[in-house]
């Protein structure tokens, strides 16, 4: 069994406490930390990195104990060997590209260092900013730079504090496809901490939902966006339908995306044919009694109505047409049509409503 | 022997600018760093000379670097000389007044380098002295051309603290504030102006050069956060 990463810590700060208690296998694969600004998650990620001391509790990389209130334990980030990297990059200033990347790398011979340092500069495609004063470079330059500084250590556990927040929207979009097949070769987990629902998604494996100071949830991301436990949750995930599939085909702007067996018609900005992550907004569900034949919708989904449950004005309806899917319809309609449990319905879903996050 | 006042006022100045890199870095560098709670005393200790007359500051020199004292009895026994009315003297009174012209300008530059920088160092491994060394002590350059320069500047100025601790004698602590006071009392009016003048000059041309170079970092009081 892989080793874990205990997190069991509290900190307080005036007004307001931050608490988690999650365990992390220490595999490849990436754990979000979720939540709106003020959630406390850039907090739990310094404590783990040891550049803030937790009030109360413990964290235990493997065997290690890194912090421990009730042993009086508590070591230096240096002695952490965790990657961290900083949402405005924290690059030397006075040092150049190549000199951010290899600093304090001691105890490795020189050749070993130099070894490394081209690694990192030919995996993040730096060969012609090497000797580059870092003001000179680019924003997108300098995440790349930070990054390759950050792994240059072989870090054991990698720390990443929103990554692609300082980005341009180009930049950030080009580079939430390439971040996870960078890090893949690196073999280490890696947290999150975003505030981006895209970027969860197409970054994630695994998800936290934090929101003042506290989880709301933690879980496989695909579970935790379609069904978060509790209604903040899901209004800070913001969408109710989300399942793992693959792109098929891709074909006049369209991709055809298959889940569990039925194939949907999805607008495809970019993406190749492979694994996807695919959300749906309940209210951009369409329910009807019968099949249409005349319809623009692109995709018809048949199924059975499994819960009705009133929401406020709204009532949500999870119906099961091979997978659970929840939709958004008003009282009235819910009414009229006299849709219930066990009824049998179609889903209509436009094509664009149906979005795709590369994973 | 250096007779000319001015020229042993400027190698008065140079020595404490050099002693005070070498006290004012670690002790700027301690503070910035430190969490201990009794920080502010010793903040305070080192702000003392801006405040306290140069008479007041002069008197307990003098007192505590006299033979009759256990440093002064020491430096004697050492040395074979004692050091007030010398020039050693002169530079341990010196080192004293001008420390917080050199320790501020110092912790202001050290402090106003980010944080994020200090902290990425940690994480990849560096220890706190070496973070200091290779990252926030090259960042603060300007801090320290300002702490250098302003300390240098006041040395060359400083007057009570002179002529309690090193009297007036000449070729060994007779500084140019002090020749210029004796011109006037003798009524050598345009010698004493012709010295002024050139310590105007100097004076503005050092200050003109710091604020140009640097106007961010001019800053006397640091803001602690």
């Amino acid at each position: 069994m892989a080793e874990k990463l205990l997190i069991d810590i509290q900190k307080d700060f005036p007004g307001r406490q931050i608490s988690i208690q999650t365990a992390l296998e220490l595999t490849p694969s990436w754990t979000v930390l979720f939540g709106p600004s003020g959630a406390g998650k850039s907090t739990v990620l310094r404590c783990l990195a040891g550049l803030e001391t937790p009030d109360d509790g413990e964290i235990c990389f493997g065997n290690e104990i890194w912090f421990s209130k009730n042993q009086k334990t508590c070591i230096t980030p240096q002695q952490r060997g965790t990657g961290f990297f900083f949402q405005d990059y924290a690059l030397f200033p006075h040092l150049s590209v190549k000199k951010n990347i290899g600093y304090n790398l001691t105890e490795i011979s020189k050749d070993e260092k130099n070894k490394r340092i081209a690694r990192m500069v030919d995996t993040f495609d730096l060969s012609k900013l090497e000797n580059r004063n870092i003001q000179s470079l680019s924003g997108g330059e300098k995440q790349r730079v930070a990054l390759a500084r950050t792994l240059c250590r072989y870090p054991r556990l990698l720390l990443l504090d929103e990554p692609l927040s300082a980005l341009d929207n180009p930049s950030r979009i080009r580079l939430r496809k390439e971040l996870r097949d960078l890090l893949r070769q690196f073999k280490i987990p890696v947290i999150l901490v975003t505030h981006d629902r895209t970027e969860a998604l197409s970054l994630g494996d695994r998800m936290i939902v934090m929101n003042h100071g506290t989880v709301l949830q933690d879980g496989p991301i695909a579970e935790v966006f379609s069904k978060p436990n509790q209604k903040t949750t899901a209004g800070i995930v913001g969408m109710e339908n989300v399942f793992p599939g693959s792109i098929r085909e891709k074909k006049d702007g369209l991709a055809i995306v298959e889940i569990n067996d039925n194939l949907l018609e999805a607008a495809n900005f970019g993406l190749d044919t492979g694994p996807v992550m695919v959300g749906i907004r309940a209210e951009d569900i369409v329910i009807r009694l019968a099949r249409e034949t005349n319809s623009s919708a692109r995709n018809q989904l048949r199924g059975t109505i499994e819960a009705v449950v009133l929401e406020e004005s709204l009532v949500r309806l999870t119906v099961n047409c091979g997978f659970s899917i929840d939709a958004l319809i008003t009282r009235e309609s819910k009414e009229e049509m006299k849709l219930d449990v066990s009824r049998e319905v179609t889903l209509s879903v436009k094509a664009t409503a149906i979005h795709l996050f590369p994973h | 022997m250096i007779t000319d006042p001015l020229l042993l006022s400027i190698k008065l100045a140079t020595v404490v600018s050099a002693l005070l890199f070498l006290i004012g870095i670690p002790l700027a560098g301690w503070l910035s760093i430190t969490r201990l709670r009794w920080k502010f005393l010793i903040e305070a200790i080192v702000a003392l000379p801006i405040v306290l007359p140069p008479t007041v500051l002069g008197y307990y020199i003098l007192v505590s670097i006299s033979p009759n004292s256990s440093i002064g009895s020491i430096y004697l026994d050492v040395f074979g000389s004692a050091l007030p009315f010398s020039f050693p003297g002169l530079v341990v009174a010196s080192v004293l007044y001008s420390l917080p012209f050199a320790v501020q300008p110092f912790l202001a530059g050290f402090e106003s380098v980010d944080r994020r920088l200090s902290e990425a160092a940690w994480t990849l491994g560096a220890s706190r002295l070496k973070t200091f060394l290779t990252i926030v002590l090259p960042s603060s350059i300007p801090g320290l051309i300002t702490g250098g320069v302003l300390s240098f500047a006041h040395t060359l100025g400083e007057f009570g603290v002179v002529l309690l601790v090193g009297g007036n004698i000449p070729g060994s602590t007779q500084v140019v504030s002090i020749s210029i006071y004796d011109q006037v009392q003798a009524l050598e009016y345009e010698q004493a102006g012709q010295t002024s003048l050139t310590l105007l000059v100097f004076s503005f041309f050092v200050l003109s050069l710091v604020y140009a170079t640097n106007r961010k970092v001019w800053t006397i009081w640091p803001k602690n956060s």
